[in-house]
């Protein structure tokens, strides 16, 4: 059994974090630089880290996979960043943005984790805008909002639709500052295989060169992951290409605990899938629900006729019908689900039948097409892109796809593993979404984590180590582990099947796509995992891994991370099955209210579901860390 | 521009430069793809291509690529002759199969500059841009010491001008482009970012001459203003900012020669 204790301070909720601050162990200024600190990937959390931690002057080694740590996937986040300011003076609070994510994670997080989230919130759009982050203002100068899902005040900050990439490269420009002042050790092109782990610390890391193939290892003091989601698992997703799990997979592996790999987030406005070579899917921003209406016809006879031709009377706004209250701004996981009810009705439109309308007639009457534009001009040049439609003449056509996992290793509040030393950040980790994230909450999450959490946490298990205490890359668990690698390397190299790795992980996709997708059921769940446990079987009989280990091998950089999605996918349906209820993105079909709303189980269920490794071929053991709600009162989730 | 193809499938030929490391010698290859859905991203249509020679027992080419969205930066391909592509304003990413006709030759080459080194095929090492952004293309603000957001209002046009020279997404399709391999739309872009935001102003001098000294030092050469950078830039960041990176580049410079800088002090009291 892991030790899954979360070290959650006592005290009243909104004093926790100011009074941990206080109590957690210092390192002095001149012994900081005795630290050495691994960072893995160079995204919102891990750039942030990075950076702050050089700035309070300990030595760290940044390491991602990228040519460059500004390529990292937060690039790609486009609608903004929720804070608490309250600036638009609309009853906004620490407190609210506290209860809509704990809310709007349907009360499967942790208070504490979460409230110290809305805390920080605050600082870290004072610290962009420190950095020079354009985001949005009015013409008096002050900073604009605009409201996301999940929430009934404006309180997401933004920067065009290219939020994310402005945040980051906030980040990236704190992290070159520090680069250049020698405080931080960039290595490029450094892809994580392994993790050691020394007398049951995480004490360093083996990483493959991606373009010369040399294996190096790397000890330290602490090391850090932040090495994004795993949702690419599903193959077609909202994910960089190069987006994988291997890290934490990996970490897994060592003896970290992995909580709730089911809880995937299914955005409801993606561009819908056109064929069988595509290899990505494309976000629209939430955002847009601001100003767009979700609809489909009413009766299906008419989901062929051009939209323009179908009445206002013929056309069913089913978000605004089903919850005038939120309309088209509630969360994602129940916008996904309504937007498969009405194309499993035999209402959805498109060549497919796998798409509903996002339609801007309205908007641009109201605000005149300039106006649009001006909102969200680069995402309907997007969409113009991808499907060669003009979304200003005719409505968006968008259907729900794989965004981003709320599941990730388990940490405590501190942001540390199981495993002692393994810290993990942003979307690597679990901690602050539940079972469903709301809109603009992971820019906040990362950052939060960056700038502000683990800056503290770290030193409160730096201080219990001694300086220069780390172990030396020659001792021999460092190099058993790089030899581990290197077997795993050729083992793939020597393979000598016929099929490539893209058509594994087409397969792989489909699976958990049928299987672990919006809806879940028992027997399906239960064919998911032979199913995946037979793919995997075949992948290692038939997979083809051209090149060689010495130079950039795409295939073989591939074929490593589906390996590992092999085998994730499987612990994904594991865990969905045995969570038996419906609660935020985990949608049961045996657990539903009358009204097709999911039914969750607070008796038994109202926990962290977080998977122990006991080694190859055995099952995993399914730990518990209970969710105790102190402060709020667990209801059920009501968006009408 | 190629016209929009809207046949149900079209074959091309592709001629790619391959390259086996950095220092080998290069060339092109023919290689067919057939029956390619017109709604394939160019990118998709290389993945398929890879999946045959993996298939045959060949090696396939390596590109640089991730997000798939135009805005990471990764891609980087030079199709028929032009960095990214046919298209205005889309990196190579989105660019789509229905942009070329049936039965054309379709050149596929690297980035080309000498600050940029192949590394294999049609991927280049562009780690020259982290090194110029580590000289200077940052504001100083460490973690935890911001004042409150709204304290200094930022006049909408200021911020807006701001931003539409932040957009860039780093991929070096500027340098590409320019017959001098010049980096200083992507210089000028990040310098007028944050030199029009009054939080820029305390380190503009020592970024400019940092930035550009560095661009320089890494080998890329002088801007003569023909205008390729802006044409190629899938944000279509507008050479306009190098004038005023010129401007403030000659006004840090003079000011450099006249001010002193006062003398460093280490260490502090106590």
């Amino acid at each position: 059994m892991a030790n899954l204790d979360p070290k959650i301070p006592s005290g009243p909720l909104a004093e926790k974090w100011r009074k941990h601050k206080t109590e957690i162990k210092l390192v002095n200024p001149a012994n900081k630089r005795k630290y050495e600190i691994i960072v893995v990937g160079a995204g919102l959390a891990g750039s942030s880290a990075a950076a702050t931690l050089g700035e309070l002057g300990y030595k760290v080694k940044n390491f991602v996979f990228h040519d460059s740590p500004r390529r990292a996937h937060s690039i790609a986040a486009q609608g903004g960043i929720n804070a608490a300011k309250n600036y638009q003076n609309d009853g906004d609070s620490v407190h609210r943005l506290f209860y809509d994510t704990i809310k709007g994670g349907d009360y499967r997080a942790r208070e504490a984790n979460i409230h110290r989230l809305a805390e920080v919130s605050v600082n870290i759009i004072d610290q962009c805008v420190a950095q020079g982050v354009p985001f949005a203002r009015e013409y008096g100068g002050l900073l604009a909002n605009r409201s996301f899902g999940g929430a009934q005040v404006s309180r997401t900050f933004y920067a065009r639709g290219q939020t994310g990439q402005q945040l980051l490269l906030g980040a990236y420009s704190a992290l070159s500052r520090m680069v250049g002042q020698g405080a931080v050790e960039l290595h490029t092109y450094s892809e994580l295989l392994d993790i050691v782990v020394v007398d049951g610390h995480a004490k360093g890391i083996v990483v493959r060169n991606l373009n010369t193939g040399e294996i190096s290892t790397h000890s330290a003091d602490a090391v850090i992951l932040a090495t994004g989601g795993y949702g690419n698992v599903f193959n077609l997703s909202t994910y960089a290409r190069g987006s994988n799990a291997s890290a934490i997979w990996r970490a897994y592996k060592k003896g970290a605990c992995f909580a709730n790999p089911s809880y995937t987030q299914i955005h409801p406005t993606c561009i819908p899938v056109s064929g069988d070579y595509q290899s990505k899917l494309t976000l629209m921003s939430e955002s847009l629900r601001n100003d767009g209406r979700i609809w489909v016809p009413k009766k299906k006879e008419d989901c062929g006729k051009p939209p323009g031709s179908i009445p206002e009377a013929d056309r069913d706004y089913y978000l605004e019908r089903m919850y005038p209250a939120f309309g088209n701004l509630c969360p994602r996981d129940i916008a996904s689900r309504a937007a498969k009810r009405v194309c499993d009705e035999g209402r959805g439109v498109g060549e497919s039948g796998l798409g509903v309308y996002l339609d801007f007639s309205d908007a641009i009457k109201r605000l005149t097409e300039a106006g649009v534009r001006e909102r969200y001009g680069n995402l309907f040049d997007i969409y113009h892109e991808i499907t060669n439609e003009n979304a200003y003449k005719v409505p968006m056509r968008i259907f729900p796809a794989v965004h981003y996992t709320m599941g990730g290793l388990w940490v405590d509040y501190n942001l540390m593993s199981n495993l002692p030393g393994l810290f993990v950040l942003g979307e690597a980790n679990f901690s602050d979404h539940g079972a469903n994230r709301l809109g603009a909450s992971a820019l906040m999450q990362g950052l939060a984590d960056g700038y502000f959490v683990i800056p503290y946490t770290v030193g409160d298990y730096l201080a219990g180590q001694k300086p220069n205490s780390r172990p030396s890359p020659a001792s021999p668990e460092f190099v058993k582990a790089k030899a581990d690698v290197e077997a795993g390397i050729s083992r793939l190299l020597n393979n000598n099947g016929k099929e490539p790795v893209s058509h594994f992980h087409k397969r792989l996709g489909k699976l958990l796509w049928q299987y672990c997708g919006m809806a879940r059921n028992k027997a399906g769940l239960e064919q998911g995992i032979k199913e995946i446990a037979k793919l995997r079987e075949e992948f290692w009989a038939n997979v083809k891994v051209p090149g060689s280990a010495n130079n950039l091998n795409q295939s073989l950089e591939q074929a490593g991370r589906v390996a590992d999605f092999l085998e994730l996918g499987e612990l994904m349906c594991r865990d969905a099955l045995t969570r038996e209820e419906s609660c935020g993105c985990h949608f049961r079909e045996e657990y539903q209210h009358p009204d097709g709303e999911c039914k969750r189980n607070d008796e038994q269920f109202a926990h962290v579901a977080a998977w122990e490794y006991q080694g190859e071929g055995k099952e995993p053991l399914r730990n518990v860390e209970p969710l105790n709600y102190e402060f709020t009162k667990m209801s059920v989730r009501n968006y009408k | 521009m190629s016209s929009e193809n809207n046949s149900k499938s079209i074959s091309v030929t592709l001629r790619v430069w391959r390259q086996e490391g950095p220092n080998k010698p290069g060339r092109f290859i023919e290689y067919p793809a057939n029956d390619l859905n017109p709604n394939m991203s160019f990118l998709e249509m290389l993945d398929v291509v890879n999946d045959q020679l993996t298939v045959k027992g060949e090696e396939p080419i390596a590109f640089a690529h991730d997000c798939r969205e135009g805005i990471c930066g990764t891609c980087s391909l030079v199709i028929n002759g032009k960095p990214h592509g046919p298209h205005e304003a889309v990196a190579s990413c989105q660019t789509y199969m229905r942009s070329f006709s049936d039965g054309e030759t379709v050149t596929i080459e690297p980035f080309r500059a000498k600050p940029f080194p192949v590394i294999k095929d049609l991927v280049t090492d562009r780690s020259a841009f982290d090194k110029i952004q580590q000289a200077g293309g940052f504001i100083t603000a460490r973690a935890g010491s911001a004042p409150d957001a709204n304290a200094i209002p930022i006049p909408k046009v200021a911020a807006d001008l701001a931003m539409d020279a932040a957009q860039c997404i780093g991929c070096g399709a500027c340098v590409a482009a320019c017959k001098n391999a010049s980096a200083m739309l992507f210089v000028a872009a990040k310098v007028s970012h944050l030199g029009i935001l009054p939080q820029g102003q305390a380190e503009r001098d020592r970024r400019v001459l940092a930035m550009v000294n560095t661009m320089d030092d890494l080998g890329f050469g002088g801007c003569t203003n023909q205008y390729e950078c802006s044409a190629a830039c899938p944000k279509l960041i507008s050479h306009d900012f190098i004038s005023r990176l010129n401007g403030d580049y000659i006004a840090a410079s003079f000011r450099s020669m006249f001010k002193q800088a006062p003398a460093q002090t280490a260490g502090g009291a106590g």
